[in-house]
């Protein structure tokens, strides 16, 4: 494709954040010039790995590579620029009572750890995640496109309507019913028609409230559990894995993809306005006042910052500016991440590190993630709160010195609001809670800490940018998910700007490391030049 | 009765699965935890042993030993200075390869082989008037394969020959009191070591190895992780990529060192005046370029494979487990009329290439890295055919492999 202008950009992303960096490659990629602005002094957004005390690498914020689309490791050659996403092939989720439910690689031997739990149990894993498989299956190509615009009136629009509904009607009832159910119900009510054992429902739960103000109990929490199977790793369907070196490590893979293919990243360049002019962009002014154009601005900051700071919301259609407004970021997840001088112990599995290789789950059942949620509804953080643990130096023994480790905790719940408190006076206690949990589960962990960084959902948004801290840039919640995300007709990317698109998490499908939505908004946008 | 290596009773109190195949009549651990990923990974990222004593070893000594070697094997051993290390091969005297392994030259006079298939008796049978003596010292020793790019650090703290050693070197050197050899060889691919020692005092040197790499992350890894890595690497496997051309039915079965992707290992061949077995055959080969094939790495087009799963209404699967048959490659998609231009001998799904990868034999046509080829899959019990590449071997070679620090 040629330029399109004859400024030295045709095209602006605002914000390094992993999907700016996808989408710019993407552009990049189809002959745009295209320029990344980053307002930090490095890139990747809430994707970062930060050496916070000598030799101990933290991934400050997101931790893992959980749902990054195939294709795009694939279009953007990110193996040359050294990918390498590290599997985690177990899960260890202690059940409260000194003991502990391990699963890894071997289908046979998780069948019988489950047993162990429970003999009804076992065989409703493998229906368990073969109907969920299946599910996955059938809303992949929802996943893998836009979102038609069911409002759209032009050939075009139809056309994919009709893809939608050719493609829902091919889909079997029993599927499609599971469908409605995960999009609606509850993760509990989905997990109880599967499993008895109270550990065993537990550890199916953990993924249906990460990064989302509902418990297990809530309608809605089924979504985010679905949404966090749709990962696919090595074929996998649902697995994670570390890349190699952090998340950090993954956003400076994708950098250097990008600048391969000629996009410029200029680094500490905080973007205050998008200029328009006549309805459409004609590029952006940072806050040192420089002016930069180019007839293409993409923003890859969430829908609140994309609509209401870097325009302004006169220039706006009401129903958007009401919907934004009114669109929840409820953040309640916070990150605890230590520097250890040694592994943790398990007393039930002395002497081993095979339970270390993958995340530790500490959620044992799903009656205690609900009661850690009740906090949260009244403004207030959990007492004994849920933990998402890595221990990434067992897999990646660069990221802590040698013997050392480092322990990434993400942990919940921690709204963002306190009532009649603040972060800042709360921090430490609530650090204290999380690592009083690990504690109660790794007797003398408190021993091992040599650093604890605490990472609030207000630090998640003065740094990152993320309103109120929401890791997913808008929460997972029906309304706002598909061609709802971020908002009723403006759910393929484009705005009602002219030449102003949006490319962040808070588009379809969403949030988690994942790089569709940047993929997405750059197929808009190269159609759209294309087209004009 | 089965065999057990010097290292077994420590390696195998740590083998939390039970699972062994059978390794030249020895328990070789298949995984030794769950996840042989993790040993993968291990060995990629961090340090993993590997016990690789089932090997023969053979020590061959005399005034006469150098001149019986380069009559023997196809790769010039005069060329192996004491303290280097030679890969190489023996023929047959049509030129067909019997057997590969690797040589530790010692002194002038005294060279360690090792060998994947007993071959004391043919080589035996060469001797004739020279002053060699050949030995089979197989069961006195055992061999450690320490691997990764941690596999320096590890092995420096217990020697400082570690440090200096450059590739395919080798260097006596002691582990507390138990003298070793230690050499920069593997079969990973990897930055990585082999520690041979006398089998009584392989126990002792191996809780040494493992304590030093306790803080790397040391793990061992088992034969699914090595033959991973081994594929990655462009390594080829008696009985996998060729079979010993004196045990061979057919010439379909047999291939040359050129075929095999070893041509860099006959320097001096074509020109030199050097006899040995397989000679006279192997210079024909060259001089009227009459190989039947190229060894190539074939890399699956992702796409392709992708699209046609989901069509078929399965997931892409993505095994990492290596096929266990071969695969037919052609010109052109079976259903276009397509035939047969290769055969793919080893398979799997590389994690750090993201691509299905394979060891493939093509005509020479097709060799040139890039070329299409279909590859013949089964999906639904259903022949079809998924579009790969041809690829430069090996496929997967970090620059830590072979440099000095």
């Amino acid at each position: 494709m040629s330029s399109t202008g004859t400024g030295p950009y045709d095209a602006i992303v605002v914000g390094g954040g992993h999907n700016g960096l996808v989408n710019a490659a993407y552009l990049a990629k189809a002959g745009l010039r295209t320029l990344v602005l980053e307002q930090r002094h490095l890139v990747g957004g809430a994707a970062i790995t930060e050496e916070v005390v000598p030799g101990f690498s933290f991934t400050t914020f997101s931790y893992a590579l959980s749902l990054l689309r195939p294709e795009i490791i694939h279009e953007l050659d990110l193996v040359r620029h050294g990918f390498l996403p590290l599997m985690m092939p177990s899960s260890f989720h202690p059940t409260g009572d000194g003991d502990y439910l391990l699963l890894g690689d071997d289908h046979g031997q998780n069948i019988q750890e489950i047993r162990r739990h429970s003999r009804h149990d076992a065989d409703a894993y493998d229906r368990y995640h073969h109907d969920l498989d299946l599910v996955c299956q059938a809303i992949q190509p929802l996943f893998d496109n836009a979102p038609p615009d069911v409002f759209g009136k032009d050939p075009e629009d139809q056309a994919d309507v009709k893809w939608l509904l050719d493609h829902l009607g091919s889909v079997d009832r029993k599927v499609m019913h599971d469908v409605v159910r995960l999009l609606t119900g509850s993760a509990s009510d989905w997990i109880e028609d599967y499993f008895e054992h109270p550990a065993v429902q537990g550890f199916h739960a953990s993924s249906s409230i990460i990064g989302s103000k509902v418990g297990p109990m809530s309608p809605g929490s089924a979504l985010v559990l679905l949404f966090h199977k749709m990962g696919e790793h090595d074929g996998h369907l649902g697995s994670w894995a570390f890349h190699k070196g952090g998340n950090g490590g993954f956003t400076q893979v994708l950098a250097r993809a990008a600048e391969a293919y000629g996009a410029e990243i200029r680094l500490g360049a905080r973007v205050d306005t998008v200029l328009t002019r006549d309805g459409r962009t004609v590029g952006v002014a940072l806050d040192d006042g420089t002016e930069l154009r180019a007839s293409v601005v993409v923003s890859a900051l969430d829908p609140r910052r994309t609509f209401l700071d870097l325009l302004d919301p006169r220039e706006l259609p009401s129903d958007l500016v009401d919907n934004v407004e009114r669109m929840r970021f409820r953040g309640v997840s916070a990150k605890v991440n230590f520097a250890l001088d040694g592994l943790p112990v398990f007393p039930a599995l002395p002497g081993t590190v095979d339970h270390y290789g993958g995340f530790l789950n500490i959620g044992p059942t799903i009656e205690y993630v609900e009661r850690a949620f009740d906090a949260a509804k009244y403004g207030w953080y959990s007492e004994r709160p849920f933990i998402d643990a890595a221990i990434q130096s067992v897999v990646d023994p660069d990221m802590a010195p040698p013997g050392k480790h480092v322990m990434s905790c993400f942990v919940q719940y921690a709204p963002y609001q306190l009532r009649e408190s603040d972060w800042e006076s709360e921090r430490e206690r609530f650090g204290d809670k999380a690592q009083a949990v690990l504690e109660s589960h790794f007797p003398g962990f408190g021993e091992l800490v040599l650093h604890r960084e605490v990472v609030t959902p207000v630090d998640i948004e003065r740094t990152t940018g993320l309103t109120e801290g929401n890791i997913f840039a808008g929460e997972f919640l029906a309304p706002q998910m598909y061609f709802f995300r971020p908002s009723p007709g403006w759910s393929q990317y484009r705005t009602p700007v002219d030449g102003y698109y949006q490319c962040g998490s808070g588009t379809h499908p969403g949030g988690c490391v994942i790089g569709s939505p940047g993929k997405l908004a750059s197929q808009r946008i190269l159609r759209d030049l294309r087209g004009s | 009765m089965i065999r057990t290596t010097p290292f077994h009773a420590r390696l195998s109190a740590l083998n939390t699965q039970g699972l062994y195949t059978h390794w030249q009549g020895h328990l070789s651990a298949l995984r030794y935890s769950h996840a042989p990923k993790h040993e993968y990974f291990a060995v990629r990222n961090g340090v993993g042993v590997f016990d690789t004593s089932p090997l023969f070893k053979y020590r061959i000594q005399g005034p006469d030993a150098e001149r019986f070697l380069a009559g023997v094997l196809a790769r010039d051993i005069r060329t192996c200075r004491p303290g280097q290390a030679h890969y190489t091969l023996w023929c047959d005297e049509r030129g067909f390869v019997m057997e590969d392994g690797v040589v530790l030259r010692h002194s002038a006079t005294e060279f360690l082989l090792t060998a994947a298939r007993p071959t004391l008796g043919w080589f035996a049978d060469l001797v004739g008037r020279l002053q060699v003596e050949i030995e089979d010292v197989s069961d006195g020793y055992g061999i450690l394969a320490v691997q990764g790019p941690r596999s320096r650090a590890t092995l420096a703290a217990l020697m400082p020959e570690a440090d200096a050693l450059g590739y395919f070197d080798h260097a006596p050197a002691k582990i507390g009191s138990a003298p070793v050899t230690l050499s920069r060889t593997g079969y990973t691919g990897d930055l990585g070591f082999e520690v041979t020692v006398e089998a009584e005092h392989a126990l002792e040197i191996l809780d040494a190895v493992l304590d030093a790499g306790r803080d790397h992350g040391i793990r061992p890894f088992g034969e699914e992780a090595l033959m991973m890595l081994r594929i990655e690497a462009g390594l080829p496997l008696i009985d996998v990529e060729w079979h010993n051309s004196r045990l061979a039915f057919t010439d379909h079965d047999r291939v040359t060192p050129k075929e095999l992707g070893m041509g860099w290992m006959l320097r001096g061949v074509r020109d030199g005046d050097r006899a040995f077995v397989g000679r006279d055959a192997i210079r024909r080969e060259l001089v009227d370029q009459t190989s039947r094939w190229t060894s190539v790495g074939i890399v699956v087009d992702w796409a392709d494979w992708d699209q046609l799963h989901r069509a078929a209404g399965l997931l892409p699967e993505k095994s990492e487990r290596p096929l266990g048959y071969e695969s037919v490659l052609h010109d052109r998609p079976t259903t276009a009329g397509g035939s047969q231009v290769g055969y793919v001998t080893s398979f799997f799904y590389s994690p750090v290439l993201q691509r299905h990868v394979g060891l493939a034999r093509v005509r020479p046509e097709h060799a040139a890295p890039g070329s299409e080829v279909h590859l013949e899959i089964a999906l639904n019990h259903t022949n079809t055919t998924v579009l790969a590449r041809t690829a430069k071997l090996p496929l997967f070679n970090p620059a830590r492999k072979t440099s000095r620090s």
